[in-house]
């Protein structure tokens, strides 16, 4: 990993965190009618943290489900490589709840789309907004995020790395410079 | 990820992360087939065509299902109502049906080896849905699928497939699968069904039903099959359940816990009681709602593959 910058520490991980929490509960109204939904794989991790991050300050429990997008992606026919397919995990009828839509890093918003589709596959959700850590801009579809935790102005040629420590080791946000393409 | 060949023939020689892989992808669609809307736009744009040279109820449903759930159109073919019937050759049927652009061919045929002839004649992905005595490998995946899910796993399980070996598809592509798997795999039946070559293959043979259900924890049970000439093996089918019926009576003397497969369709009161094709040890029904997702994996895998 060629680092450029680390944007946000592990301190500051965890405080944009508890603001995101802060935020959701605040336009939602409390926590009654929601479900939050990690994007596979490191949305997933983010998604259980916001979770727990409401459980101390709404002293509620909000339904929490993992969502894989692969079967929706629009690239098969471009990608190189066969992408790697894992499981949703959503036990709740997501039916008129509002839906807690959590990821990473928004970049071209195409990720998004798919999980809306999966989404009404699922059901018809109330709402769905969009949650992300880091927003890093170079949109190509009109996707934009509900809650931000940090915008972060980059280049094509740069890239966004968040690290976790449930499947990276550490917290961290870092610019890297983007593998040069073969 | 992706498998390592771009057709499925048969799981003779197919690698074990190979079969590993179609086994963890199914589980992904198995979750997408409790879902209100069991559909995804996978395979959009996708034309698949069933190229169904022999008769099937399950497997045929099964892969249609299979494909209008990923989305991918589908044609059709049987030879009752076809071109066939006016003497087309096998080959001109086929050059004709790619020339109207396909992706995909599943084929069922009863000849061995038309799936890998195909291959040679067209640029379609090939998935063979059983071809004569030789392979069905769709039916050993799901198979296998099937005991992982009731057992947890396929290493080191005990196998044995029950019945007329030697006239069986579904025989070699378990055989093969669940070697290359980690489980050890046995055949029996009367020795008139059993081929003498099949212990080349690495398989214990039991002659005698209570010996197998004693020594395994899965029993795949086959069909007599009589379109196949089975009458000529055996006296009589009633002496037949006699003596390799899986019975209620029969299991319970083992006290153990043994788990039943069996491909359809049934023949009940033959190979199986009535009793124990609808009784607890039996997991005949989950085999064919992962048949689904099983064909479904399997095409999603060819499907996306570059």
């Amino acid at each position: 990993m060629d680092i450029k910058a680390k944007i946000i520490d592990e301190e500051g991980f965890n405080r944009t965190l508890t603001r995101l929490a802060h935020e959701i509960l605040e336009k939602n109204k409390g926590s009654k009618n929601l479900v939050l939904i990690g994007m596979r794989t490191r949305g997933e991790f983010i998604a259980e943290r916001i979770m727990q991050k409401i459980k101390e300050i709404d002293k509620s429990e909000p339904s929490y489900g993992v969502l894989d997008v692969t079967l929706y992606r629009d690239d098969f026919r471009v990608r190189l490589k066969q992408p790697e397919i894992s499981v949703t995990n959503i036990t709740f009828d997501v039916n008129d709840r509002d839906v807690i839509l959590i990821d990473d890093v928004l970049y071209t918003g195409r990720t998004v789309r798919a999980a809306l589709d999966a989404l009404m596959d699922l059901g018809r959700p109330n709402t769905i907004q969009l949650c992300v850590l880091v927003d890093r801009g170079h949109r190509e579809l009109p996707i934009r995020a509900d809650f931000v935790g940090k915008n972060i102005p980059t280049s094509i040629n740069e890239e966004v790395r968040v690290r976790i420590k449930e499947t990276d080791g550490e917290d961290g946000v870092f610019l890297v410079n983007a593998p040069s393409k073969i | 990820m992706s498998l390592s060949n771009r057709h499925l023939l048969g799981l003779n020689g197919v690698p074990k992360e190979d079969i590993q892989l179609i086994l963890d992808t199914a589980t992904t669609f198995r979750e997408v087939l409790e879902r209100p809307i069991k559909k995804v736009p996978t395979l959009q744009g996708k034309t698949i065509v069933n190229l169904f040279y022999e008769d099937s109820t399950r497997t045929r449903i099964s892969f249609e299902l299979a494909q209008k759930r990923l989305s991918a159109d589908t044609i059709n073919f049987s030879t009752s109502t076809s071109s066939v019937k006016k003497g087309e050759t096998f080959k001109d049927t086929v050059r004709n049906i790619e020339a109207m652009k396909v992706d995909m061919i599943v084929v069922r045929h009863k000849s061995a080896g038309v799936p890998q002839y195909l291959t040679r004649i067209s640029k379609a992905n090939i998935i063979n849905a059983g071809d004569g005595l030789h392979e069905h490998p769709t039916q050993g995946l799901l198979d296998m699928y099937s005991i992982k899910e009731r057992l947890g796993k396929l290493e080191g399980l005990k196998v044995c497939i029950v019945g007329d070996i030697a006239h069986s598809r579904v025989a070699l592509s378990n055989i093969f699968g669940l070697k290359s798997m980690g489980a050890v795999v046995s055949v029996c039946g009367p020795a008139t069904m059993i081929p003498l070559e099949i212990a080349s293959l690495g398989v214990k043979i039991f002659t005698n039903i209570d010996e197998a259900l004693a020594k395994n924890d899965v029993l795949n049970v086959l069909r007599i099959q009589l379109e196949r000439n089975a009458g000529t093996r055996i006296p009589s089918l009633r002496e037949y359940h006699k003596y390799f019926g899986i019975t209620s009576e029969r299991i319970e003397k083992f006290n153990k816990e043994i788990v039943i497969l069996h491909p359809g369709p049934i023949n009940r009161g033959v190979e199986l009681s009535s009793e124990v094709a609808d009784g607890p040890y039996q997991v005949i029904l989950d085999q064919v709602t992962n048949g689904v997702a099983v064909r479904m994996a399997v095409l999603y895998l060819l499907g996306t593959m570059h």
